[in-house]
């Protein structure tokens, strides 16, 4: 069930557009933003509220890297795997990752605390390699940092 | 040296609120059109400045600009985009231009709309730009304030809004017609062209689509005239460029440098050269999506011409070195891992060619090539090459392989006959999941 404030918020951006399910981008936002992810429930009642089928929006939602369709932890983690970071050595944070957190990329770990995942060139490449964890980037880094950053995430 | 766009701009300070930037000449610009001149004198005092879009593809923008409609007849609502969808990789340009001075942006975005007489407007700024995104809304709410913004500005009948919107993620986003898509709320794939978007653009509407730091250069072009403009490019090519460096060099960094500044400058006097043990072998100019240049071509000044002649593209001007000690088939393999995963999907030489060419070069990489395949890649290059895709995602991805192909041909072959990558296996890549 869709909030009394998500369905306030999916208004202000369907009034923005021409049609409702122009918004349906902003819709997925606005409820990952509360849920951390979009549940097969979610994602039919988002797209009850926009007029479009639940394929329909599953097209779209799953076309996205950042629109999550399986649950992730409290934090994700997006390492860049892409070329200035790789050329700087980003693979030694990935498997100091995989060893600290016990999990692969697409895990979540036990304690539901961190998803680590891949991601595209974050565009800081002079300060490669780097990450983000939720809304926080962090550059040039190396093994020694990670637990002191991991330590910030509850 | 002049630095236009960045002058404002001190790493590590705050980006100038409206007040500040008003007092350095900000909005001076917009004062300036709506009091004396036309919309068409704008587009052509851009089209004579022979700004070129600084996105990549380096279309004359004012040329670009007067295909839209105009008069009482053309369709409304027109709308301008801000592509603000920085992820080439190893790009980092415009996030500087974001995050240090919005309202540059903003102002050369009311330029802009005012040119192509838009009344809707929307920065498309990527997700993970997270400081931008608050700078921009802050300086959006200011604009709106100080009447910049909204209905009947400075009193001159002209009205314009504006958005942001931050997108979900994709590569494909950067194109513009997939990113008027994902504006739709569509997935970003591209549209056939034509109708291109100046006369059916965003919700069916003429839209034009902005590179950042193209916006960013208007202000200056009507605030000193097209001329001005012009000398500022040491060689052909007019104005400034933000040019930028990674890989292993001493001092990566994005400086803004006169168009036609030549590549060892950048690297040596700015980049201030290769790290310590390690050698240049090869660069890419202007993102993942160029072909390699070599030590040979060193001296060549970085203006599009230039960089066309020697076989490579300027793209977005930042670029990606490669040393001695990173292997390139795992460089090449990196690269295509990227575009393999983000290929739309769309169209088949695309979707099912970009794994093809990912697995082989695992492969090598693996020491498990063959001879043969490197004629398959070579085939790649052709089939994947423009004009068999739909968009210029596929021929994008094979300007490096092919480049590679040709550079560096015996490190692949070497792999091959070694059955095994020369360099350390430590550096192996393996693509994710």
């Amino acid at each position: 069930m869709l909030t009394a404030e998500e369905k306030h918020q999916i208004d202000h951006e369907i009034s923005l557009v021409p049609a409702p399910k122009n918004a349906c981008i902003e819709a997925l936002k606005i409820v990952q933003h509360n849920h951390g992810w979009i549940s097969d429930e979610s994602l039919k009642d988002v797209a009850d509220y926009v007029g479009m089928s639940p394929a329909e929006l599953d097209s779209v939602a799953t076309f996205y890297n950042l629109i999550f369709r399986r649950p992730v932890g409290r934090h994700v983690i997006l390492l860049c795997d892409s070329i200035s970071c790789y050329i700087m050595g980003y693979e030694g944070i990935k498997e100091a990752l995989h060893k600290k957190l016990n999990i692969q990329y697409g895990q979540t770990t036990a304690d539901g605390r961190f998803t680590l995942l891949p991601n595209c060139c974050l565009g800081t490449c002079d300060c490669a390699p780097a990450l983000m964890i939720d809304n926080d980037l962090y550059r040039n880094l190396t093994v020694e940092q990670l637990d002191e950053i991991l330590n910030k995430y509850t | 040296m002049e630095k236009p766009l960045t002058q404002h701009i001190v790493p590590g300070r705050a980006p100038l609120s409206l007040k500040e930037y008003e007092k350095v000449g900000g909005y001076q610009s917009v004062r300036k059109i709506l009091k004396e001149m036309t919309p068409q004198e704008v587009q052509a005092l851009v089209k004579e400045s022979d700004l070129k879009g600084r996105g990549g593809a380096g279309f004359n923008t004012g040329l670009k600009w007067s295909f839209v409609p105009m008069g009482p007849d053309a369709a409304t609502p027109k709308y301008l985009v801000a592509n603000a969808d920085e992820m080439e990789p190893g790009t980092f340009k415009d996030r500087v231009l974001l995050e240090g001075n919005p309202h540059q942006l903003i102002e050369g975005m009311i330029l802009a709309a005012y040119a192509i007489q838009a009344s809707i407007s929307y920065v498309f700024l990527r997700w993970a730009y997270k400081v931008a995104a608050r700078e921009i809304t802050k300086a959006i709410q200011e604009a709106y304030d100080a009447g910049y913004l909204g209905q009947n500005i400075l009193g001159s009948g002209f009205n314009l809004d504006m958005h942001l919107h931050t997108g979900v993620g994709r590569y494909m986003c950067g194109e513009e017609t997939a990113l008027l898509n994902a504006l739709e709320g569509k997935r970003a794939n591209p549209r056939a062209k034509p109708p291109f978007p100046q006369v059916s653009g965003l919700f069916g509407k003429p839209t034009i689509v902005n590179n950042v730091e193209t916006l960013c250069c208007l202000p200056h072009i009507v605030n000193n005239g097209a001329e001005w403009f012009k000398k500022l490019g040491l060689t052909v090519d007019a104005g400034t460029k933000l040019f930028g460096v990674s890989g292993r060099v001493k001092t990566p960094g994005c400086w803004e440098l006169p168009m036609g500044t030549t590549i060892r400058e950048i690297l040596e006097d700015y980049a201030g050269g290769m790290q310590d043990g390690y050698l240049f072998r090869g660069l890419l100019p202007g993102g993942a999506s160029t072909d390699f240049l070599v030590e040979e071509h060193l001296d060549l000044p970085m203006d599009y011409p230039s960089i066309q002649a020697a076989g490579s593209r300027m793209g977005t001007g930042t670029m990606i070195i490669m040393d001695d000690q990173t292997c390139p088939v795992g460089f090449t393999l990196n690269l295509q891992h990227f575009f393999a995963q983000e290929s739309c999907g769309f169209c088949t030489p695309c979707r099912e060619g970009l794994p093809w060419v990912e697995k082989i070069l695992l492969a090598i990489d693996k020491g498990e090539g063959k001879p043969e395949h490197l004629l398959t890649l070579d085939f790649h290059t052709k089939y994947l090459g423009p004009g068999n895709t739909f968009c210029a995602l596929a021929p994008g991805a094979m300007e490096p392989l092919q480049s590679a192909l040709k550079y560096f041909r015996e490190d692949f072959e070497r792999h091959i006959h070694e059955h095994h990558c020369p360099w350390s296996k430590a550096k192996a890549w393996q693509p994710s999941i």
